[in-house]
């Protein structure tokens, strides 16, 4: 869930940034300044798109929670409120078993949802997750109402390296045959990725469920896009109700959408959120953790998840290291080199960033991509070992070799170093405890560009990160 | 425009899937004796609902609010006539009609995030052209997701329109260049190119539409004439920042609505119009070809609240 993107659930992220200033520095929580507290939440969560009514059930419980004898007694009228808040947020979350069971050989895992939403690109995801737990998956391209679905899934597989089942005739007849073949050759899991379709559709809701009915999936997962509005809970109470969901895979969430439907179809199907899509490459799908979203809501960061990101990327010796360095902020561009690979696997510095606590709301105005990432290393690669891990040295006859070297203007040299020590020392200021995290404003302004990291001249290069 | 049309479609729709467009709002008028501070509450609570958005809601119930004052009534159904005309201006903010080239071809580019449904309406575009007499070419200009080419050539296909393509993973400013040339050289009527679906937050993607678009700009004087935004009816408050981001990079004219079919109200659309001035030009109704219509903001208004 971590790789969400600097903007991700950042507005929501500055209301309760809001309300806790607010609530900081008062000696109770009195019923005068929770119903202020609460109105800010409320306005937060509705324009996040978590739906009305979902929104008015959590703010009568959160109220009542707050206005308990135990807040009024409390120390910190602002920790405790956060805590309420934060723990509401939680339980209407979760719980989630993390990962898919394998009761049974071949598992068959079921995707449904609207159109659109993401379901063929998701059973690729999905697939390739299965694949990272050691298992052998199979897909099945069942939907054979949107034109070319099957050769999309088809292209995935081939990807993947992952055998795709699919054939003629009516999308059920498909699957059980696909399960068939799949028991045959013996595969551990099969991927049915269905055509989408209106929940009020009933002809097309009578094709899941009889594809439900004959298959008996193990798993019946709904596929949501994270930017669905208020309609979330009718559309996923309609596939609850006709497939008796298993989990929803939230879709779309690289993106700045503040995600509002998880809370809404959380709460209206009581079925968990399993897993997130994070990004177009076939590896962005992120086991979902409420205790981390409800975290990222507050503005508490994410470090935990950095750190078992990291830990599937590089071993677990390398990432504590990694994130002892990162805090400790001891790094020199020796190691920030070395890193560079990882990070990419890991989605880039600007999601590494991103988690870190309180800088959620400062990078609104970063723009590193992964090309320019590129431009960094080369950077790197034209300093001399001294320079890397002194990067005090480099002086104006130093950075323009460095420039010569790397093929950019002596400004971004000393863009990137400058932003560099900042960054390092904003580090250090989180690892050290010395600064709290939303008082990092002051060391990294709002809509501060990393000029080195910023591509100047327009170039032929064509801008692509996507997979394959 | 044909206002029956509109109507029948929505209808056609509603019988296909027993799908209600409408809002309890006129219920809600109908049976209020006065409007009040609990009425305007749970107007607020049907247009949130809706979609509309926060901001958007507290502004038009204040409106109400102060239209009551104004004329001093409290009469609800003179209230609603009020009501759903704010709506409906607020819906009719930067209303323009469909740009054609005086000398063809025109040119419309399609752009939106993933999964919109920017494929199936531009087919839409196309049949709807086309039952105008018009010859129609399409620019398969989605060269990253896979099959997505494929899609749209069993579209072409379908509705016997001609497609211009290149390999999956090649150059979409390329596809859009030749399908330039294709148009001029065809005496083609309208050209509409199909774009990959992309975050409006991907600063990179971003750009690289904005290139596709000038180079259709290039290409053929005045191109491209209409740049639509497709965006999901049943997509909530990142609509906003979806039309932010892509009227910044690419400047949209219009917006194409889809997935009006489904429970999902569209009333972004109210807030997007209200704030950013776009209009919105067709809304998509279903899954086949010919399931577009135009827009129609006193219908869309209408349909809304009744």
């Amino acid at each position: 869930m971590h790789l969400w993107g600097d903007f991700l659930f950042e507005a929501i992220t500055e209301k309760f940034e809001g309300v806790v200033r607010r609530l900081r520095g008062k000696a109770i929580i009195t019923e005068k300044n929770v119903a202020d507290a609460m109105r800010e939440v409320r306005m937060a969560l509705l324009e996040a798109d978590v739906n009305y009514a979902v929104v008015r059930e959590f703010v009568k419980t959160v109220e009542k929670k707050a206005l308990g004898a135990d807040v009024l007694k409390s120390v910190s009228p602002a920790q405790q409120f956060v805590k309420i808040v934060h723990d509401e947020l939680v339980e209407l979350m979760g719980p989630v078993e993390p990962g898919i069971p394998q009761p049974d050989s071949p598992t068959i895992i079921m995707l449904a949802g609207l159109q659109g939403s993401g379901k063929t690109t998701t059973a690729a995801k999905v697939a390739s997750y299965l694949l990272r737990k050691g298992r052998r998956p199979s897909m099945v391209a069942a939907d054979v109402q949107r034109p070319a679905a099957v050769e999309q899934l088809k292209i995935l597989g081939g990807q993947l390296g992952v055998e795709v089942f699919s054939g003629e005739g009516k999308a059920p007849d498909i699957c059980v045959r696909a399960v068939e073949r799949a028991r045959l050759v013996g595969t551990s899991d099969v991927i049915l990725d269905t055509a989408g379709r209106l929940h009020i559709d009933e002809e097309m809701m009578m094709e899941v469920k009889d594809i439900a009915r004959r298959t008996e999936p193990h798993q019946v997962y709904l596929v949501c896009d994270a930017m669905t509005g208020q309609d979330a809970v009718n559309s996923a109470k309609a596939f609850d109700e006709e497939l008796s969901l298993d989990g929803v895979i939230l879709t779309k969430l690289d993106g700045d959408a503040r995600g509002g439907a998880a809370l809404s179809v959380k709460a209206v199907t009581g079925k968990p959120i399993k897993f997130i899509g994070v990004g177009e490459k076939l590896d962005k799908l992120e086991e979902f953790h409420p205790d981390r979203m409800a975290d990222r809501i507050l503005g508490m960061g994410d470090v935990v998840s950095l750190v078992e990101k990291a830990r599937e990327t590089v071993d677990a010796e390398e990432a504590a290291r990694m994130q002892e360095k990162m805090l400790k902020a001891e790094f020199t561009f020796e190691d920030f080199h070395k890193q560079l690979g990882q990070m990419r696997k890991m989605g880039g510095i600007k999601d590494i960033l991103s988690m870190v606590p309180g800088l959620g709301s400062q990078m609104g105005g970063l723009d590193i991509s992964d090309g320019e990432l590129t431009r960094i290393e080369a950077m790197i690669q034209s300093m001399t070992p001294a320079e890397r891990r002194k990067p005090d040295l480099i002086d104006q006859s130093r950075r323009r070799r460095i420039a010569r070297g790397s093929g950019v203007q002596a400004e971004d040299v000393s863009g990137l170093v400058k932003q560099f020590r900042q960054m390092r020392d904003m580090m250090q200021a989180i690892g050290s405890g010395r600064v709290s995290p939303s008082s990092l404003g002051t060391l990294m302004q709002p809509g501060a560009k990393i000029k080195g990291f910023k591509r100047r001249s327009k170039r032929k290069r064509r801008p692509r990160r996507r997979h394959r | 425009m044909v206002l029956g049309g509109f109507l029948d479609k929505l209808k056609r729709g509603l019988s296909k899937t027993r799908r209600v467009l409408s809002t309890p709002v006129g219920e809600l008028f109908r049976r209020a004796r006065q409007v009040d501070a609990a009425f305007l509450e749970e107007l607020e609570e049907i247009l949130i609902g809706a979609d509309v958005g926060v901001e958007t809601t507290m502004s038009i119930a204040e409106d109400l609010r102060r239209a009551a004052r104004d004329t001093g009534t409290a009469d609800p159904e003179e209230l609603y006539g009020i009501l759903k005309r704010d709506v409906e201006s607020r819906l009719r903010k930067g209303e323009s009609d469909v740009t054609l080239a005086d000398s063809s071809p025109t040119v419309i580019l399609v752009a939106g995030v993933n999964g919109t449904g920017k494929t199936t309406s531009i087919a839409k575009l196309a049949a709807y052209y086309m039952g105008q007499g018009k010859k129609v070419l399409l620019s398969a200009s989605d060269t990253f997701r896979a099959a997505a080419t494929e899609q749209l050539g069993i579209w072409a296909d379908r509705i016997g329109a001609d497609i211009v393509r290149h390999k999956m993973g090649s150059d979409p400013a390329a596809v859009a260049f030749d399908a330039c040339e294709a148009a001029a050289a065809r005496g083609v009527d309208i050209l509409i190119v199909d774009t990959a679906g992309r975050l409006h937050t991907d600063s990179n993607l971003m750009r690289e539409l904005s290139k596709i678009k000038s180079v259709v700009a290039r290409k053929i004087p005045g191109a491209p004439h209409e740049v639509l935004l497709v965006l999901d009816a049943t997509a909530g408050q990142n609509a906003i920042s979806q039309a932010r981001n892509f009227k910044q990079a690419i400047e949209i004219t219009g917006i194409f609505l889809a997935k009006l079919d489904g429970t999902a109200k569209g009333g972004i659309v109210v807030a997007i119009c209200d704030k950013l001035g776009i209009p919105v030009k067709f809304v998509g109704l279903g899954e086949g070809a010919d399931d577009i219509e135009p827009f129609d903001a006193e219908l869309f208004s209408r349909a809304l609240f009744e």
